[in-house]
Order: C-alpha cells, then sequence, then structure tokens
C-alpha cells in the first residue's frame, strides 16, 4: 500500500490538468491521529494535499450523491460498490466519473488499537502490514490484521469493481473466510437472548444518526425518522422508536449494503450496527445468491420481480 | 485556600454518607469508554479516566425530558390542561468533573436563567446539583481549554476541585454548597503544609501539557457578514455528513425540540435534544426551510458557537476547549481548525485573490 498517496496525487493533478475532471474527491490527512477527513481538490496544485493510508475507513460514494460535475473519485473495493448502486439507482452517471480504484489491505478500527495500549496515542506511523503507534513514553508495533475493521476483516472484494485508472496491482482476495460467521452466532440464539443481545447492542444510542448519514445507501431526501407530517417514529430516547430506527434504517439497505462499514466507523458510540444489515446481507445470498455493488447489469433483487423467485417462506 | 486532604482508601466511606443526602453521579467505566452515570449503593467514581465520551451536561438538562402530562378525555376535569411532571429535586452531587465541563454549566445557564427568562427545568436541577471538580493532571491532545475560558485546574463552575496526588486527594471548597458537601462527608482533616505549593506545581505541569490552542481575538472586531460569506465554508463543510455527534456530545451546545406525543386520549410533551445540523431544525411550519444546504448547517454552528455568542454575550465563545466534537466528529471536522480559520481570515486578501485570478 505504501507508493499509493503518491500514486493518487499524480493521477489527480493529471485529470484536473487534462481537465478531465472539475474535482478529484479523496481524503486528506485528519488532524487527530487515525482519523483522515474526506476532502476534494480543484487544482492540480491542490493534489498534494490528497494522502492514502489505513485510516479510510468512510466510503466516498457517499460524497457524489447527485452532484453534476465531473469528478474523480478514490474508490476502495467497497466505495467502488457503492458507485456501482448508485450508478444503477440513478444518483450518478458512470461517464462524470472517473474512477480511481485503490486495492485495499483493509481499514483499521480505532477503538481496537487504543484498546491495546494504556494512554493517548499521538503519532501513528504505518508499513504495509503492520501499524506503529506512540505516545508518552510508550511505542507499540501491531499487526494490520489484528486490529482490522470486522467487516475488512471477512471481505471478499477489496480490489475495486469498476475503475478507470488503479493506483497499484490487484491484491489477493481473501479466501476461506466465513462472511457470515457473526450472524450465525446471533441466530444461534434463542428469540429471548437474541432480544437481549440487541437490546444490549442499541442501548448507548444517542440517535445522532452518524451511521445512517455516512452511508452512501441512504440519500432520502427526508429520511422516514425526520418527517414530521406525518410523524412515522417518535424523536425521544424511547427505546421503542430507538429500535424502530435500528431496524428500518437496517431494511432500507436490504440488497443494497455492500458491508463497507463506514455506518459503524462512523457511530461515536461505537455500536455494532452491521449487526442489523449484515444479517439481510446474508438472507439476499441465500435466498438470490446476491451481493451488491458487484455488476452494473443487474438491479439489486427487491427491485425487480422475477416468477422464480424464491418464496417458501409465504405459507 | 483552606485545603482538605483526604486518603483515598477513605473515599469510599465518604461518598456513601454523600449518597444519604445526595443523589451521586460519577464517571465510571461502560463497554470500554466512560460515562457520567447515577451511583448505585456498591458503585464509586472510577477516577482513571481522562474524560468521558458524552459530557455530563445531561445530569442537568437530560436528552429527552418529559414536561408535561395531559388528558384529551373530554370526561377528565383536566381535559386540556397542561400538568407540570413532577421533578426530582433532591440534592445532587456530581463527582468528578473536568474542570471544561464544569465551565459549560455557568455557560449555558447565560441561556436558560436570565432576568427576563428562567427555564424551570434546567434551573432547578442546576441549583440541586453540587459540582465536585477533579483537576486533570494530565490532559490529552485535543483540549483547549486553556484558551476556552479555563484550565486544567480551573474553577469556575465549581463547587469543589478535588486534585489527585498519588494516594491522596486534595480538596478545596470554592463555595458554601461545596462546604456542605465536604461537611457531609466527613471529609475535614487539613491538608497541613506544602499541599498548597504541591498543588501550584502540579497545575503548572498540567498547563504545560496542553498541546492545543484556539484564537479567537479577530472575531469579535469582524462582520457578522463578512465571516458569514467566506469562501472557506464550502471547503471545510464538504466532508460534514450533518449527523447530531457534534451537538449531542458538547457540553455548552443547549439547543431542544418539543413534541408532543399522544397515546390514545392521553399524552406527554417533551423536549428532546435538538441539533442544528438535522434539516429539521429549521424547517418551517409553512415548509420553508432557510437552512436547506449542508454547507449552511455547518457554518451556523460554528457561527453561533464562535460569532454569534461572542457578539451577544461578550463573554469568550460558546465552547469550553474539551475536544470531544474533535475526537468523536466521523469525518474529523475540527473546530480548532475552523475557529483559526475565522480569526485570521482576511475577506480582502480573498477579494484581491479573486480579482486577479
Ligand atoms: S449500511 Fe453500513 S455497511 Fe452497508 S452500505 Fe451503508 S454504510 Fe456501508
Ligand atoms: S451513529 Fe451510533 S449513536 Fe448515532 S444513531 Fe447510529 S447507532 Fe446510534
Ligand atoms: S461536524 Fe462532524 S459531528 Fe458535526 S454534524 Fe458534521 S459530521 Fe457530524
Ligand atoms: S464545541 Fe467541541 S470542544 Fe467545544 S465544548 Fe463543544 S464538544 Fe467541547
Amino acid at each position: 500500500m505504501t507508493g499509493y498517496t503518491e500514486k493518487i496525487r499524480e493521477i489527480a493533478a493529471r485529470l484536473l490538468t487534462e481537465g478531465k475532471v472539475d474535482r478529484v474527491i479523496g481524503f486528506r490527512k485528519g488532524t487527530v491521529p487515525m482519523m483522515n477527513q474526506p476532502h476534494y481538490v480543484t487544482s492540480p496544485a491542490m493534489a498534494g494535499e490528497l494522502i492514502w493510508d489505513s485510516h479510510c475507513g468512510l466510503n466516498l460514494a457517499n460524497y457524489v450523491t447527485d452532484r453534476k460535475e465531473r469528478i474523480g473519485i478514490v474508490a476502495k473495493g467497497c466505495d467502488s460498490r457503492n458507485l456501482v448502486t448508485h450508478i444503477i439507482e440513478n444518483k450518478i452517471k458512470r461517464d462524470q466519473l472517473v474512477i480511481i480504484g485503490v486495492p485495499c489491505t483493509g481499514m483499521v478500527d480505532r477503538s481496537k488499537v487504543c484498546a491495546l495500549v494504556e494512554g493517548e496515542i499521538t503519532s501513528v506511523e504505518e508499513s504495509d502490514d503492520a501499524i506503529t503507534v506512540s505516545g508518552n513514553g510508550f511505542s507499540k508495533t501491531i499487526a494490520k490484521t489484528d486490529v482490522l475493521r470486522e467487516n475488512c476483516a471477512v471481505c471478499t472484494h477489496r480490489n475495486p469493481v469498476i475503475h478507470d485508472e488503479m493506483v497499484g496491482e490487484p491484491v489477493a482476495e481473501q479466501t476461506g473466510v466465513d462472511a457470515y460467521a457473526s450472524v450465525k452466532k446471533v441466530e444461534a440464539l434463542s428469540p429471548e437472548e437474541k432480544w437481549n443481545y440487541f437490546e444490549d447492542l442499541i442501548s448507548t444510542c444517542i440517535r445522532c444518526y452518524a451511521c445512517r448519514n455516512a452511508c452512501p445507501l441512504c440519500y432520502c431526501p427526508t429520511c422516514f425518522v425526520d418527517e414530521s407530517r406525518p410523524q412515522w417514529v417518535g424523536k425521544s430516547q424511547d427505546p421503542i422508536d430507538v429500535r424502530t430506527f435500528h431496524l428500518l434504517r437496517a431494511y432500507h439497505c436490504a440488497g443494497r449494503c455492500t458491508d463497507c462499514g463506514a455506518c459503524e466507523t462512523a457511530c461515536p458510540m461505537g455500536i455494532k450496527v452491521r449487526e442489523f444489515t449484515k444479517k439481510l446481507n446474508k438472507d439476499c445470498f441465500e435466498l438470490y445468491g446476491w451481493e451488491a455493488g458487484l455488476t452494473l447489469d443487474k438491479r439489486p433483487p427487491l427491485d425487480v420481480y422475477k416468477t422464480d423467485d424464491p418464496d417458501d417462506f409465504i405459507r | 485556600m483552606k485545603l482538605i486532604k483526604i486518603d483515598k482508601k477513605s473515599l469510599k466511606e465518604g461518598i456513601d454518607k454523600l449518597k444519604r443526602t445526595y443523589g451521586v453521579f460519577g464517571p465510571v467505566r461502560e463497554k470500554d469508554e466512560f460515562e457520567f452515570k447515577a451511583l448505585g449503593a456498591a458503585e464509586m467514581p472510577d477516577f482513571s479516566f481522562s474524560n468521558t465520551r458524552m459530557s455530563p451536561k445531561a445530569i442537568v438538562y437530560p436528552q429527552t425530558q418529559l414536561m408535561f402530562t395531559y388528558s384529551l378525555n373530554d370526561a377528565d376535569d383536566d381535559c386540556r390542561i397542561l400538568k407540570e411532571v413532577p421533578m426530582d429535586e433532591r440534592p445532587r452531587a456530581v463527582i468528578g468533573i473536568r474542570p471544561c465541563d464544569a465551565l459549560a454549566f455557568p455557560l449555558v445557564r447565560r441561556n436558560f436563567d436570565t432576568p427576563e427568562y428562567q427555564d424551570t427545568f434546567w434551573v432547578k436541577a442546576y441549583e440541586a446539583t453540587t459540582f465536585v471538580g477533579l483537576a486533570c493532571n494530565v490532559p490529552c491532545g485535543t483540549c483547549f481549554c486553556t484558551s476556552a475560558g479555563t484550565s486544567p485546574f480551573g474553577k469556575e463552575g465549581l463547587d469543589v476541585l478535588l486534585v489527585e496526588d498519588g494516594d491522596d486527594l486534595f480538596a478545596e471548597a470554592l463555595t458554601p454548597k461545596g462546604e456542605a458537601l465536604l461537611e457531609t462527608a466527613g471529609w475535614t482533616a487539613e491538608a497541613g503544609g506544602g499541599a498548597e505549593e504541591k498543588i501550584t506545581a502540579l497545575a503548572a505541569t498540567a498547563n504545560e501539557q496542553i498541546s492545543s490552542t484556539v484564537a479567537f481575538d479577530n472575531i469579535k472586531n469582524r462582520e457578522i457578514l463578512e465571516l458569514y460569506n467566506a469562501p472557506f465554508w464550502e471547503e471545510e463543510g464538504f466532508s460534514c455528513i450533518n449527523c447530531g455527534t457534534c451537538t449531542y456530545v458538547c457540553p455548552t451546545c443547549w439547543c431542544f425540540d418539543i413534541q408532543d406525543e399522544t397515546y390514545g386520549k392521553s399524552g406527554v410533551r417533551m423536549r428532546n435534544w435538538d441539533t442544528c445540523m438535522s434539516p429539521l431544525f429549521t424547517l418551517h411550519a409553512s415548509g420553508h426551510n432557510p437552512r436547506t444546504k449542508k454547507v449552511e448547517r455547518v457554518r451556523q454552528r460554528f457561527m453561533h458557537k464562535l460569532k454569534y455568542y461572542v457578539d451577544k454575550y461578550d463573554n469568550g465563545i460558546q465552547c469550553v476547549g474539551c475536544g470531544r466534537c474533535v475526537r468523536l466528529c466521523p469525518v474529523n471536522i475540527d473546530i480548532r481548525s475552523i475557529c483559526n480559520k475565522m480569526n485570521n481570515f482576511d475577506s480582502e486578501a480573498c477579494k484581491c485573490e479573486t480579482a486577479s485570478s
């Protein structure tokens, strides 16, 4: 992955110099360790502001929704799948985009790193497969594989599925991972245990909606939770309303979610909101053999009707 | 300055005594993070935190607060009459609040308790509370309290300041409320010689460790529209996803939304924290929304905290430098950079650039 930053800058500068795009969307270095900021550059001179490392966990497809300009966009595997979904759902046109593909080896979960050290991390260095964090009186090198985000640990689409440029050679896809292991664990619980599991999962939710807003799929002009006439959901901390938000958010992503993990990365309370969407991803895979965002040629299963759609669940 | 010494081993005894008189709140570790919670009979505040993830504002100003109940049943005598929900007005004590968060209470009071208007819900809860601060011996990299009106050993907003020194705590009562609390806890042993010097030394070390600052000295003199129309909002606001994180975690954000919820023939009127980042925040009943664009909402948050508040109250910025929004914003929008941008903004230079390009 070393060298991606230079390559991204080079491509961005070229695209802007040649006038192929009006802006390039990527990440710039954050102001706190292990954080980067979605950012755009509009001139070759600004290209040097772009960077790439293992802290680019947000999904940049979220930043092209309904935009009108020609955009160069830096996209790792999952971002590219959300671009596919966006194109299918008419949220952006393919010919508006120059996709700068990034073969990805996974993004790091900041909270996992913080849990491994005592004290505040003030600086972070990165090599191909390890990160070194240091602070007052400590320095620790951690294998990246030990601190990957959970979605990255089970990702089997690390290489961009569509791209116009590539910043490096494709990486080997992971094999032998069970993408749905976490769902199976929950499926094995009794109804009561499941209830308790999810109650505990969302018990600290503050309804800030960072999970929803970080997700490229959530582009409704007015979300059902924000609708006030009629008001579908209460706006307080009443647990019924909090649950309603989580369940409906997940269902609105059914068959569209790419498991990019942006929702989970964004949550300030560390809530594993993918536990909801992941179950629906599994259902879509088992019922329709479907994984979202892999092809421009097919619409998501819940968008279409086929006479041979599975219907065993209808009794 | 009268200083009390508390042996940490006897802390529990004192806190147990306090629990008989006060509802006691303190930092506790929950799922790897610290939060302020009402302490159960066996629970103790855990001082091994740097600061809590959420601010302690909810102790006085909960995210959801029931204000009134009502009946819509014509057969009831009090049909359609709002009845105030009784508040818990018993004394409460917050043990271990950091100086930045403590300063946030007098700051927010400027809004909730004015000569013209008193928000009785907030005022009653505030007045019932005794604030026992815990000085920050080791501030973190995102703290900028020293340029936001207080410091790691700051006293404003506190009734007692505790300072940790190895196995001991020094306590200084700062108000009669604080004296009463120390008395109730049985913390009365005078610290004796050298304590004051120790505290001064610890405070100096802590101050030196503050590594980030903001400057806002120029902001006051700038025209509102000059900052409002500044070109940097577009770029700085680009990454914002308009979630409620920054405002909900902030000890100084005070906005709320009043909602009625009716179930059949009865209902409640409540208020919930609201956030200027949400389009709904400014949606008028007519359907018109004066802030439809994301960048307008981002600008509002910073203009309110760093310009409108400054102009209105002439008492610093509406930020105490706790750094929560900096640490928790999912897309790394950093109030420190924005504040410095607003402070250094030169509209003349900016015009020249546009003119020449
Ligand atoms: S629901 Fe979460 S994991 Fe799925 S696409 Fe949206 S942000 Fe990505
Ligand atoms: S981001 Fe986290 S806290 Fe915010 S609404 Fe989503 S789950 Fe709740
Ligand atoms: S500044 Fe950050 S925390 Fe605040 S609304 Fe924007 S994205 Fe959310
Ligand atoms: S604006 Fe940010 S740093 Fe300032 S008081 Fe609020 S959360 Fe803390």
